[in-house]
């Protein structure tokens, strides 16, 4: 099995005048061609420092990146920032939460999707304005010829997304990553624009990284599922693994913080207690024991490695695998 | 989406009815722009009168000295003052003396006469106003050029040498008085009682139409010591438009389509951090517009601004009035100017 996008061992860390803050700590991820990998967790978990590190964008002066990005047999850690700058949009592109902010304010959206064709194809303007109006058909934008020479406020939320999901797939890249691009929307645009990266997933053959704190786009989306504590990945497998046995105590913790429909409806909804921890101030251990019910004394000294529980589910815990599953099963039958 | 034609154009009906050839001005007339336009000319208008009123009451409850005494020659007798106080209508009431003159300046465009030496104020300060003008702009080029790019390499590079040493000489430039700086550029340089004989002192200006080598020598001075502490402020404010604009989301989807890091800065960055800096670059020029008092004043050059203080010193009432009104003019004109250009450089702004 080899994917095209392969993350391993990836260490991010960004010196600042309160300490070293550690954002990403040995994460392991991988995504193939035309599959989803969704990568869950609370903010401040390392998930989007992953996606920007993996375009190339957290080459800060305060940042230290070690481990491997490995993408079509390329390492992209050590990649030189010219030879990066060819990837970056052409062939992994990325797409951002809140649409309105990401686009220019003072530039047409065709104008910006121009610029992103010219910067990595020999084409004229007039031919870059008319892929740049096909893209926009291509994402439902109606009457694409009229809404290129619109500006981003002019349209409404699930347009300015959809204009920036076809400034990122205008391109036709191997690797589309997506941080949280519905969140900042309505619930039932929410779902258009899934439709709509579900549809060009299948047409294009493109591999999908989804980042998100929401189980349900997970549950509609991905097909891999990597769940992220602490910048660390703790729990990857299916997501029909994940959805009926879950092995992680911090994933029952965010599958027991969801309402759902079909059981009686409680007093109030469960939270994981605590909050996340400081990535200046790692608690020692497991970086989860501070908030976890099932924490025992070995949680305290010593970290647990990312393991094979069954093939294709891996899980950072101590607990016995029996217990887990058990416990996981459980939960999921409720 | 842009709502407001439509709740400013009650005129939309009999403005139709000319049709025809006339359409392109019916258009122009019913366009949310030209009303916003009107409204704010008129407001100006509203301002130039509550201006003109505020300098007539300050001036009568504390003038800079007794007009009529002043003009009536050492040892003068209370007959003499008293005739001089009735030719220039000072015994009459505050708010005849303000009617009689806003009915000459509204019915014949008239600012006056000077009581010091009876010349016509208008002509006067039209006269100087090209002098004021060529210092005006050429400090603004000036501190334009220095301003900017020292504002916008500190950003990119913060915490550098050349960021620190700026913006720490920046600190200075704006605490220093202009008066002072003035006077220190002409103990240093001028060619008269500077310590080294570089550039004409005080005094030395010629009308470019003139001497035109010598006039620039004279201007070499006062432009940098009017721009020194604007383009230090230009600096400083520039630095922080730019930072913070680096740090917008937009800058980061730049960055994601593969652009070059100088386009991301150049092109997408400074289109957003400039843009409110044309804003404050117009207001602040037509503000010299109305004559730079200090600089004028320190230089010996004969501007508007030199006008108005020699006005202050001698109790000339009228050139007061006059050049604070042109002044006031100049600020409120370029305030409607850079709000209209302001909506041709951010769409989103909408009248």
């Amino acid at each position: 099995m080899s994917a095209l996008l392969e993350i391993h061992d990836l260490h991010v860390s960004f010196r600042t005048r309160d300490g070293v803050v550690h954002a990403v700590e040995g994460a392991e991820l991988s995504v193939e061609r035309g599959r989803t990998l969704g990568v869950v967790g609370e903010s401040g978990s390392g998930k989007s420092v992953t996606a920007l590190t993996v375009m190339g964008l957290t080459r800060f002066p305060n940042a230290t990146i070690s481990g491997e990005v490995m993408f079509d047999g390329t390492d992209l850690v050590t990649l030189p920032d010219n030879q990066m700058r060819s990837v970056r949009g052409k062939r992994i592109a990325m797409i951002f939460q809140d649409p309105l902010s990401s686009l220019h304010p003072l530039f047409k959206i065709g104008w910006q999707i121009v610029e992103a064709i010219r910067t990595h194809e020999d084409v004229s303007k007039a031919n870059a304005r008319k892929q740049a109006i096909e893209a926009l058909r291509e994402v439902g934008i109606p009457s694409p010829e009229k809404r290129i020479d619109s500006y981003p406020h002019e349209l409404s939320g699930g347009m300015r997304q959809r204009a920036m999901i076809a400034m990122a797939l205008v391109l036709k890249p191997d690797v589309l990553i997506a941080d949280e691009p519905t969140t900042a929307l309505d619930v039932t645009v929410q779902a258009q624009i899934l439709d709509l990266i579900r549809r060009l997933k299948d047409e294009y053959q493109t591999a999908i990284v989804m980042i998100t704190h929401d189980l349900g786009v997970i549950a509609e989306l991905a097909d891999e599922v990597a769940v992220m504590y602490a910048g660390r990945v703790m729990e990857r497998t299916s997501r029909e693994k994940l959805f009926t046995v879950p092995e992680l105590p911090y994933t029952w913790g965010l599958m027991n913080s969801i309402p759902r429909l079909d059981a009686p409806r409680p007093g109030r909804l469960d939270s994981i207690s605590g909050l996340p921890p400081s990535l200046i101030h790692l608690p020692s251990g497991c970086p989860f024991h501070p908030r976890c019910p099932y924490v025992m004394d070995v949680c305290l000294k010593i970290e647990p490695e990312l393991k094979e529980s069954e093939p294709g589910h891996l899980v950072a815990c101590h607990l016995a695998p029996a217990e887990r599953q058990r416990i996981g099963r459980e939960l999921q039958a409720h | 989406m842009d709502n407001a034609p439509r709740a400013l154009s009650p005129g939309g009906g009999p403005l139709r009815a000319i049709g025809g050839s006339f359409r392109w001005l019916a258009n122009m007339l019913r366009s949310s722009l030209f009303r916003y336009v009107i409204r704010r000319v008129l407001w100006g208008v509203v301002l130039l009168v509550i201006v003109s009123a505020l300098t007539f009451v300050i001036f009568y409850l504390f003038p800079s000295a007794d007009p009529a005494r002043l003009r009536a020659g050492r040892n003068p007798n209370p007959a003499a003052v008293a005739a001089i106080r009735h030719a220039l209508n000072l015994d009459k009431p505050i708010y005849l003396q303000y009617w009689l003159y806003m009915k000459h300046l509204v019915l014949h465009f008239d600012l006056g006469f000077s009581y010091y030496n009876q010349q016509a104020v208008g002509t006067q300060i039209f006269q100087r106003l090209p002098v004021t003008a060529e210092l005006a702009f050429g400090a603004f080029v000036l501190w334009m050029l220095i301003g900017i790019p020292i504002g916008i390499i500190s950003a990119i590079r913060p915490r550098s040498v050349l960021d620190r040493v700026t913006m720490s000489g920046s600190l200075v430039a704006i605490s220093a008085p202009v008066y002072w700086l003035g006077l220190v550029a002409l103990f240093l340089f001028a060619n008269d009682i500077g310590i080294i004989h570089l550039f004409p002192g005080s005094g030395s200006y010629v009308p470019i139409t003139k001497d035109p080598a010598g006039w620039f020598g004279s201007m070499i001075l006062p432009w940098f010591v009017l721009a020194a502490s604007f383009a230090a402020f230009y600096a400083r404010m520039v630095r922080a438009q730019v930072r913070e604009t680096m740090s917008e989301d937009f800058i980061r989807t730049a960055r994601a389509k593969g652009l070059s890091e100088r386009r991301v800065i150049f092109r997408h960055g400074l289109r957003a951090a400039l843009t409110p800096v044309v804003t404050m670059a117009g207001l602040d020029l037509s503000g010299l517009l109305g004559g730079a008092i200090l600089t004028e004043t320190v230089f010996n050059i004969p501007g508007v601004g030199r006008y108005a203080y020699d006005a202050i010193v001698n109790a000339d009432f009228p050139p007061i009035q006059g050049t604070v009104l042109f002044s006031a003019f100049f600020i409120i004109t370029a305030n409607i100017i850079v709000d209209v250009i302001y909506a041709f450089l951010d769409p989103r702004v909408r009248y």
